[in-house]
């Protein structure tokens, strides 16, 4: 009997079946070249000597004995630390298609012992729930019989949505007419890239998309503008013709905006709008974060902190203590900032408070839309806590809302826009488009930009999901040169390009059945149907099955 | 489909030539029901004054005519002159109909220190009361419109069928514009209110083809909380409701009526005279753009007739005529059936952009574009 002493285990012991990720390696096909252990992000394998007992049995001599062999071989870390992020690097470098991680379907037991030193499980990414409710609308109202179905390939189609306060008709002609201030408002893509920060994202991710974005306003002609998130703006950026296609946000940190307000008098164009984050979907309640690994020196010069640091924001603005006051604080500063000619809109978190929040904008003549994030939004670096079970499903909040303004019939006044978890399976437009037929005016994408435009690498499987620690393996969230040179801008933006390219194509192929072509079909509830008749009851739309 | 006819003339005609237009028109509708506005109207038996405010309807059944008579007088209105049908109801297809009324009233006294707005105002307000009246009394009562110089017939069945039921080839009743639709809505169930034309304080309006904005354009007309804008039994009563909204309460000219259903694009815009002025009226009216594939013609209170397409012209339609006589139809053989001797190379049909104008002196056509510089430029 070994004693029980010599067996290593403690409490936070872990054999290879207790990660979430199983690292199958075949060993007939390895040829140890030793790429998966280099790229490896997390370190989770490693070539090691290994000995092996060969027995045999010799029976003319009547002998037993055994020989050993000594062989090479690549075996998983069990630590939490280097636990096995399931990002599939190691299968991507192998020149042999010998090794890759497999879900492990077995309990996880790592996430219990995910607070090493009482620190909070933390991580970036999504929620990881893989169902989606928007999956599962269709759109259902068919123009065929009763009248002519558009061609989606040969007629024109208004596919842009406006994002700005819209006054009713009466006040629009009153105030034509006496000269008075009319509220600024943009015509844009209804897809906008969602905010992620010049901090989040790597500078190679962060050109990429921009230069995307401005290949699809002056080449394509699709008018789509992408928010910064907070933490500024790249100088070269503000001063550039492109800023008319950036929203910047301003957060509770308030980052990034001694470097945008010096640069006011330098800029060229006006900024496509400002957003103010109050809340988002994938943590409300907290501030933005940004630690430590990824504060490298131009993210400190760019933020006006010291290198290194963790960055928190603080969950609410300092200025904030009433919404009323907040509100017209806020936004009505930041009007005046540009002189009044750039739409200033508030990002809350999905909530049951939203719709509070909506009706003190209604009223508040300088708001300018409102932005929803529901909780399938993703993020840059939380607490698996906030993001895993805290915030409110984008579709019943935006329908919500939307059935509020309805009521009062302001619904061309302020527009709502709707995010957290748009294209989660990769159904980008109808996810969209099903927000917009339940009252959206637009939708933000983040995650799936990711995906589509930089091939990120996380799933709703918790897959990988590390972008809060600077080791995204595709470069991405890194600000790691070594990380993110794998990163080619060009590529990304051909790919931005290439997403949003198809996403036109497939709201034109969307909405051409429906005979909807000369506007956004907002609040086309009689268009849509869900195979769930709880679902259908609360939003208000037919129950199919 | 519906098939849609319009006749104006300088010359009071019956409005049994229109049904046979609609007849010429056959092939392409169910023959489901018949919508006519007059507007204009001469009775053979009585002198009207185009003043006095005319009540269309139908009593279902007596009691209903009686309580009619009772709401209109409790009000105040004094009956001057009441149109008797030489209805043959064996030839209707429906069975509780007691008497179609198109009735003259006097106004109420006390109105008599009311402007025209108020005036106007009320008088929509005594029609929807009706309309109510009818509707708690398990649909007894069905109103259509209460304005000077307009009578409404609305009939389930053959159109042709409805005229002859209703005797209108006896030149009893004559107008100036006639309005005719043949179809009953079958997009969203039968009721008599959802037959076009529909009409909201003189302003009618009939189109054909589905809208399928429908849905959003209610939901923004109803939360105006404007008393008439109720009843969407049909898609369509929208155009009414919109040309309403546009020249009533915007009161804006006519031509914006195009420019709001179906505005320009913004790259057109961008080189149009008075293109910041439109591209902002596109914002704030977007929730009222169209979206079928449709063919409106309206009438207005001072016998303008118009007719515009959706922005694909998806819905043609033909104007043709000469001075003195028009007529729009969804059909050119209805044009032919109700102006045969017109000189046919002068038909218009209108593009995508054009709104086709009969001013009240029908002298001529106006057809006029959107890309032509905004009537208003004052406004703009």
């Amino acid at each position: 009997m070994v004693s029980i002493r010599s067996i290593p285990s403690t409490p936070s012991s872990l054999t290879h079946l207790d990660l979430q990720w199983v690292i199958k390696h075949r060993e007939d096909r390895c040829t140890l070249c030793g790429q998966c252990t280099s790229v490896c992000p997390k370190e989770a394998i490693y070539l090691t000597y290994r000995r092996q007992r060969m027995p045999k049995l010799d029976i003319l001599k009547k002998k037993r004995g055994s020989e050993y062999r000594t062989f090479t071989g690549i075996r998983q870390r069990t630590e939490a630390a280097n636990r096995c992020i399931g990002c599939g690097m190691c299968a991507t470098v192998c020149p042999n298609e010998a090794i890759g991680p497999e879900p492990n379907p077995n309990d996880a037991r790592v996430r219990l012992l995910q607070n090493d030193k009482g620190e909070a499980w933390k991580r970036g990414g999504r929620r990881n729930v893989r169902g989606s409710l928007l999956d599962r609308i269709v759109f259902n109202r068919i123009s065929m019989l009763t009248d002519p179905a558009l061609d989606a390939g040969r007629h024109e189609f208004q596919l842009n949505t406006l994002l700005g306060r819209v006054l009713p008709p009466e006040e629009y002609l009153h105030r034509q007419a006496t000269g008075e201030w009319i509220p600024p408002v943009r015509e844009i893509f209804p897809f906008v890239i969602g905010s992620m920060s010049f901090g989040a994202l790597s500078p190679n991710m962060w050109l990429g998309l921009l230069q995307g974005v401005a290949y699809c306003n002056e080449v394509l002609g699709i008018p789509v503008v992408m928010a910064t998130g907070e933490g500024g703006c790249p100088p070269w950026v503000l001063k550039s013709p492109y800023l008319k296609y950036i929203i910047l946000q301003i957060a509770s940190g308030y980052f990034g905006w001694d470097e945008i307000i010096r640069a006011i008098p330098d800029m060229q164009c006006d900024p496509a709008a400002i957003e103010i984050k109050y809340g988002q979907g994938a943590k409300p309640g907290d501030g933005g974060l940004l630690m430590w690994f990824k504060v490298s020196k131009l993210i400190a010069r760019l933020r006006g902190v010291p290198e290194g640091v963790d960055l928190p924001s603080p969950p609410v603005h300092q200025t904030l203590y009433s919404i009323e006051e907040s509100v017209m604080k806020m936004i009505q500063s930041l009007s005046m900032a540009w002189g009044f000619r750039v739409p200033v809109y508030p990002k809350i978190s999905g909530s049951t408070s939203a719709k509070s929040v909506l009706n003190n904008l209604v009223r508040n003549p300088y708001a300018s839309a409102l932005m929803i994030d529901g909780v399938d939004g993703g993020t840059g670096a939380a607490y698996n806590v906030s993001m895993d079970a805290t915030g409110h499903p984008i579709a019943s909040n935006l329908r919500e809302c939307y059935l509020d303004l309805v009521a009062q019939g302001k619904q061309n006044e302020i527009p709502i826009f709707a995010a957290g978890g748009v294209g989660k399976n990769g159904n980008v437009t109808q996810n969209g488009l099903a927000l917009i037929m339940l009252g959206a005016s637009g939708v933000h994408i983040g995650k799936y930009i990711m995906q589509s435009a930089a091939g990120c690498l996380g799933s709703e499987q918790n897959r990988c999901n590390v972008c809060n620690i600077g080791i995204c393996p595709k470069g991405i969230t890194s600000q790691n040169v070594k990380l993110y040179r794998r990163l080619d801008p060009d590529q990304v933006a051909e790919r931005v390009a290439d997403t949003f390219m198809a996403i036109r194509t497939e709201m034109k192929k969307t909405l051409a059945p429906l005979g909807r072509s000369q506007s956004l079909p907002i609040g086309m509830s009689d268009a849509i149907g869900i195979d769930d008749a709880d679902a259908a009851e609360r939003l208000q739309i037919k129950y199919v099955c | 489909m519906c098939r849609l006819a319009l006749k104006t003339a300088s010359k009071p005609f019956s409005p049994f030539g229109v049904l046979t237009a609609m007849e010429a028109m056959q092939e392409g509708y169910d023959g489901s029901g018949l919508g006519l506005v007059l507007r204009g109207v001469k009775f053979t038996d009585y002198t009207y004054r185009g003043q006095d405010p005319i009540l269309s309807g139908i009593a279902h059944t007596e009691a209903a005519f009686h309580r009619l008579g009772e709401f209109m007088q409790a009000k105040g209105f004094q009956l001057k002159y009441d149109h008797e049908f030489d209805a043959d109801f064996k030839k209707i297809e429906a069975q509780d109909r007691y008497k179609y009324f198109v009735r003259v009233y006097r106004l109420p006294e006390s109105w008599k220190y009311y402007d025209k707005d108020e005036v106007e105002t009320r008088l929509l307000l005594t029609r929807l009361e009706l309309r109510k009246n009818g509707e708690d009394h398990d649909g007894d009562l069905t109103a259509f419109s209460f304005w000077p110089d307009v009578a409404t017939i609305k009939e389930v069945g053959w159109p042709l069928g409805i005229g002859e039921a209703l005797r209108l080839n006896d030149n009893r009743i004559k107008s100036r514009v006639v309005m005719a639709q043949g179809r009953q809505n079958t997009n969203y169930g039968i009721n008599l209110y959802a037959c076009h034309p529909f009409f909201i304080q003189g302003i009618a309006s009939m189109t054909n083809g589905e809208n399928t904005a429908y849905v959003p354009i209610k939901e923004l007309l109803t939360g105006m909380h404007y008393p008439g804008y109720i009843g969407y039994q049909s898609d369509s009563e929208v155009f009414t409701h919109i040309l309403h909204y546009v020249i009533k309460q915007l009161k804006l000219p006519l031509e914006t009526y195009k420019h709001v259903i179906t505005p320009l694009k913004t790259e057109e815009l961008n080189v149009h005279p008075q293109g910041e002025f439109l591209k902002g009226l596109r914002n704030v009216c977007r929730r009222m753009i169209i979206d079928g594939p449709n063919c409106v013609i309206g009438s207005l209170p001072d016998e303008t007739c118009i007719m515009v397409q959706d922005s694909k012209k998806l819905r043609p339609g033909t104007v043709g005529g000469h001075k003195g006589e028009w007529a729009m139809a969804s059909e050119m053989c209805g044009v032919d059936a109700m102006i045969p001797d017109r000189d046919r190379s002068l038909d218009f049909q209108p593009m995508r952009e054009n709104t086709i104008i009969i001013p009240p002196d029908r002298k001529e056509m106006k057809i006029w574009s959107q890309f032509d510089p905004y009537p208003l430029p004052q406004v703009a």
